[in-house]
């Protein structure tokens, strides 16, 4: 008989935090430094040396909870994770243990269409540790070396219930996760630096089975479609042991990006015990309603408020919508159009189409980007008044994307004006069928590609200037005329 | 509670302390006793009492978001036993 | 009289009018200490250079406000900029920190002098300087005896007349205990009323800063000047500091005293007994009020303590591994061996001793046994201390059961070690200040008397200790020292 599986994922995810200087001392959190110049005694660990936490990594764990419709704990308290590693400077992480700032939150992702709710168990805040540099693989290098940059950077670690059922769920959700920290102001998120990071808890079991399955944790998932492919991958292998009748074994994964696959990290010669207990340094936080109600009160719009704003004022589809929600910074560049062009629609199509293909292309983000919604706007006024055409306005676009040129002026130099002159395109077509017999014939023996041989035809002859609307008006009647 | 030497060895693994096959059995012998001793606190019935977490009532001890310039990287690597290229260096990880 | 014989406020008032200098007082004391160190051993690291300089500096300026040119030493736990800080341990034999402790840096704006680092056991865990991975530092009052400890450089370093004061830290007696030992003061304040930050933690819930004086009046004097908030430290709490001088005026008339008869009890000397059972005496006829007591849960605190305080010395030592800072063996293969081998060669048996434990108490499956059972036994510990303070000043005992020990009488075993802090340990779990006096001698040896107050109210605790010594003349007795 046929055992059908189901793919079990829940994700912890760790957010930078986005505070100017680290959770515990006044070094500065900016990245890219030279390695070891932001650090102090206090993240390098040094003898005698006492943390102090910073208030607005408080601020902004609270912020984050309440855009996740998480419960903001009213007393929590800092424990202490105690593990020798290198990076690790105090050989103890400062983190929270039973007593999370936030608990019990959701949020809501869409697949296939079809609206699903993902439960977040927890999020809680912690000290990041520092980098350790190899010499290639951690597996082979000769030595390593340790860059303390990053070490009591905040970071806020966000656990979800295992409410995913593939790859496609997970990273979905963990799309839908980064709008909202970037809307709610408390990350950068940048996956590429490290400001968000991913881990995945992979099960699979038998459909209809209560009980979760063995699972595996795949670290460092380090871009969405790594997340997503790692998750499938992973799924797919452990079916395929337990079909053979073999056991999963519950371990720490990596993910080699190159080679599509996962693979075990060696196993520790000693079973993790953490040691967690309260710690002695940091009085416990209270946190008030009123601090909570002010947080809220300064609440932006999140990604879900953006996205029916979208749907009930501009009749946006809600798949568009959903997508131009994805980024503040995409709906902030399409408001800023909006004002000025209200056709929703032709904008979500060019910014979901050239705009992110472009981005993704050159790999920037889009407050990146030279153009400007004012660019992009004239340019839709330009197709829509019939200077240029459709194809020849993304020539426009990639021109405006590289150089930040307005549309007029690459338009003018290039000589991309569309030609709509009756009298110009009229002769071109004389000309052209003058000297085509043939495939006039054929045209009127009844084969429709024969038309699409002349609207070619002129369109090279005016390197893709001719207004399409006009030619075809044109060659209809010239061809049907004489026939 | 007594220790035996192998759960001495464990809690040295844990605590990153070598200790030698002589060390497993003076040290289990000695935190037997003292743990024999630490027992005396069974005789307290605790079920009804609040662990005492922190001494003072205080809580919200906060710094502001402000940057503070950092330590100069000579002094931070200054005592490093082996220090490369601005880095603390460390054998082979595995 | 020489100028080392004299206490703070002696010197002070010499200064004052003119009639001493910073660099002739620092000459006075380091030709005591050269003259006295070989055989008391306090001192693990002497700044004679530097402290010449600022005591030229001092007397250039003129200006002897505060604490300008009075000479002092520091346990060799606190961190000082540029000066060698070894927390008496292999592991931090070379260790050089780039800053100063709060405590330091506030004797050191306030004009003091520092002379030098002082002997103690390896990060603070031990009774006697028996610990230290450098040498044992000798009672100036029997130098075949322990001064105490883990403080113990500091307190034998004002009782051989080295320096008028000195800092030391206590977690479970680690000031009250050698002060008892050495016949001087030694103050404890409550938890969090002096910064920790730059004092290498031993056990951050009762780590506290303190004062080890040859009378009272420089306790209060040095509390002043050490006290306070500091918003780097998160525990140090935010009060205000009176000036404790302005409560030594002799009079105890009306000052309820409890004196908890558990600490009178069996394990106590009977001369220890019977001496501080006079300075309760001296107190009724001065006009105090006193009661017998019971404290019924201190008995508890022992263990508690054996529980608590290294459990949480195994997440404070666990940073001494060998990458940043410290001892590191260079043979290691991998990072586990180095941590492993470092730290091998680096501590001595004490500290590893309660690293295990520390870490056993800690352990999944144990937690709950161990550490969270030592937190609740914590809890009554302080209600049994609270319920007394609703009704009573002040709680007056013994600091020890017994006057100073042996050289080698006790290291062999751990546990009769850990009984030399049965009667102080109780504050530190409860947070209290407590300090000991001298009240007596037995056969040539001090004997102390504990006083304990409300949390934060050192300043009845000080009234009371000088109401004392105003009546007595055993702080006025000095060891004596054969000297080259």
């Amino acid at each position: 008989m046929d055992v059908q599986y189901e793919t079990v994922v829940g994700l912890e995810v760790h957010a930078e935090l986005k505070t100017a200087s680290k959770i515990f001392c006044g070094c500065s959190t900016a990245f890219g430094a030279e390695p070891n110049t932001q650090v102090c005694p206090v993240c390098a660990g040094f003898p005698g040396m006492l943390p102090v936490l910073n208030e607005k990594v408080v601020e902004l764990a609270i912020r984050t909870g309440l855009a996740l419709n998480a419960e903001i704990a009213e007393h929590c308290k800092f424990d202490r994770k105690n593990y020798f590693y290198p990076d690790l400077p105090k050989a103890y992480q400062i983190s929270q243990f039973d007593a999370p700032i936030c608990k019990k939150g959701y949020l809501d992702i869409e697949i296939d269409g079809e609206k699903k709710r993902i439960g977040i168990t927890r999020a809680h805040m912690e000290e990041d540790a520092g980098k350790l540099i190899h010499q290639g693989d951690i597996t082979t290098t000769p030595f390593s070396l340790v860059d303390l940059n990053r070490s009591g950077v905040p970071l806020l670690e966000i656990v979800s219930e295992p409410d995913m059922r593939s790859g496609a769920e997970a990273r979905a959700y963990m799309e839908k996760l980064r709008a909202i920290l970037l809307f709610a102001g408390v990350s950068d998120c940048k996956m590429q630096e490290g400001s968000l990071r991913c881990d995945a808890n992979v099960s699979v079991r038998p459909i209809g089975q209560k009980e979760l399955g063995v699972r595996t944790e795949i670290k460092n998932l380090n871009s969405f479609r790594a997340l997503e492919r790692a998750v499938d991958y992973e799924a797919k292998r452990q079916i395929e042991a337990l079909e053979d009748g073999e056991e999963i074994i519950q371990e720490t994964m990596t993910w080699d990006e190159e080679s599509g696959v996962t693979r075990s990290m060696r196993s520790k010669e000693e079973a993790d015990d953490y040691r967690y207990f309260p710690d002695p340094d940091l009085p416990p936080l209270f946190i008030s309603q009123e601090w909570i109600d002010r947080i809220r009160a300064s609440m932006p719009e999140l990604p879900d408020q953006a996205q029916q704003r979208l749907m009930d004022e501009y009749g946006l589809p809600e798949y568009d919508a959903s997508i131009i929600t994805l980024s503040p910074d995409t709906l902030a560049f399409f408001d800023e159009c909006l004002q000025v062009y209200p056709d929703a629609k032709t904008l979500s199509n060019w910014m979901m189409g050239e705009m992110a293909r472009l981005l993704n292309q050159n790999n920037i983000e889009i407050q990146e980007v030279r153009v400007r919604p004012e660019g992009l706007v004239s340019m839709l006024k330009m197709i829509d008044e019939g200077k240029i055409s459709g194809k020849i306005a993304k020539k426009v676009f990639e021109e405006m994307f590289m150089t930040g040129k307005d549309p007029e002026q690459i338009v003018e130099e290039k000589g991309l004006i569309q030609i709509s002159d009756p009298e110009v395109l009229q002769a071109m077509i004389a000309e052209i069928i003058a000297s085509n017999p043939k495939v006039v014939d054929d045209y009127r023996s009844g084969k429709d590609k024969a038309f699409g041989f002349f609207v070619g035809q002129v369109m090279k002859k005016t390197r893709g200037k001719a207004n399409p609307a006009i030619v075809n008006q044109l060659l209809k009647e010239h061809l049907d005329r004489e026939g | 509670m007594a220790l035996t030497a192998k759960e001495v060895e464990d809690l040295a693994l844990k605590a990153r302390l070598k200790i030698t096959d002589a060390e497993k059995e003076f040290f289990a012998e000695q935190l037997s006793s003292i743990l024999k001793y630490v027992d005396k606190l069974d005789e307290l019935d605790t079920s009804e009492v609040e662990p005492l977490i922190y001494i003072l009532p205080v809580s919200n001890r906060f710094r502001a978001d402000e940057i503070r310039s950092s330590a100069s990287r000579d002094e931070i690597l200054a005592n490093g036993p082996l220090v490369e290229d601005f880095h603390f260096k460390v054998p082979k990880i595995i | 009289m020489e100028l080392y014989e004299l206490t703070v406020h002696e010197l002070q008032k010499l200064l004052a009018r003119k009639e001493s200098s910073a660099q002739e007082i620092t000459r006075s004391i380091f030709s005591r200490i050269h003259a006295t160190d070989e055989k008391i051993a306090s001192f693990v690291t002497l700044t004679e250079e530097k402290a010449y300089e600022k005591a030229s500096q001092i007397d250039k300026m003129g200006n002897y406000q505060n604490l300008a040119g009075i000479p002092y030493a520091l346990k060799d736990l606190f961190c000082t900029r540029d000066i060698r800080t070894t927390c008496c341990s292999r592991m931090l034999e070379d260790f050089v920190p780039p800053y100063d402790s709060y405590a330091g840096r506030r004797l050191e704006e306030a004009g003091g002098i520092l002379v030098g680092k002082l002997n103690m056991d390896e990060f603070a865990m031990g009774s006697s300087t028996e610990h230290s991975a450098f040498f044992t530092t000798r009672n100036p009052w029997d130098l075949q005896r322990v001064p105490g400890g883990s403080s113990g450089g500091s307190a034998a370093a004002v009782a051989a007349e080295q320096v008028p004061f000195s800092l030391g830290t206590d977690t479970g007696g680690s000031i009250r205990q050698p002060a008892a030992f050495c016949g001087v003061v030694g103050l404890k304040p409550t938890y969090g009323r002096v910064s920790r930050w730059g004092v290498v933690s031993y056990s951050s819930s009762l780590d506290q800063v303190g004062t080890l004086t040859r009378d009272v009046m420089d306790a209060a004097i040095i509390l002043n000047h050490i006290s306070g908030y500091d918003p780097m430290d998160s525990t140090s709490v935010n009060t205000a500091v009176p000036d404790y001088t302005q409560f030594l005026d002799g009079e105890v008339r009306g000052m309820k005293i409890a004196f908890p008869r558990e600490y009178f009890q069996a394990g106590v000397d009977e001369d220890v007994r019977a001496a501080v059972k006079n300075a309760l005496q001296l107190y009724e006829s001065l006009g105090a009020e006193l009661e017998e007591v019971s404290l019924p849960c201190s008995e508890y605190a022992l263990p508690t303590y054996y529980l608590i305080a290294p459990a949480e010395a195994s997440a404070n030592l666990a940073r001494f591994d060998g990458v940043r800072y410290g001892l590191r063996d260079m043979e290691a293969e991998n990072v586990v061996e180095m941590f492993s081998q470092s730290r091998a060669r680096g501590f001595g048996d004490e500290v590893k001793r309660r690293l295990l434990l520390g870490t056993y108490a800690l352990s999944s499956g144990y937690y709950e046994e161990y550490y969270l059972k030592a937190l609740k036994v914590r809890q009554l510990i302080k209600q049994d201390f609270e319920r007394i303070f609703a009704d009573y000043d002040l709680i007056i005992c013994p600091t020890t059961t017994r006057t100073a020990f042996k050289i080698d009488e006790e290291i062999d075993d751990p546990l009769t070690l850990y009984m030399n802090d049965i009667l102080t340990v109780p504050v530190n779990m409860a947070g209290l200040p407590g300090m000991s006096i001298p009240c007596g001698f037995a056969d040539g040896l001090p004997i102390g008397m504990q006083i304990i107050g409300r949390a934060f109210d050192e300043a009845s605790m000080l009234k009371a200790a000088f109401a004392f010594e105003q009546q007595t003349e055993f702080h006025r007795a000095k060891p004596h020292l054969e000297v080259k």
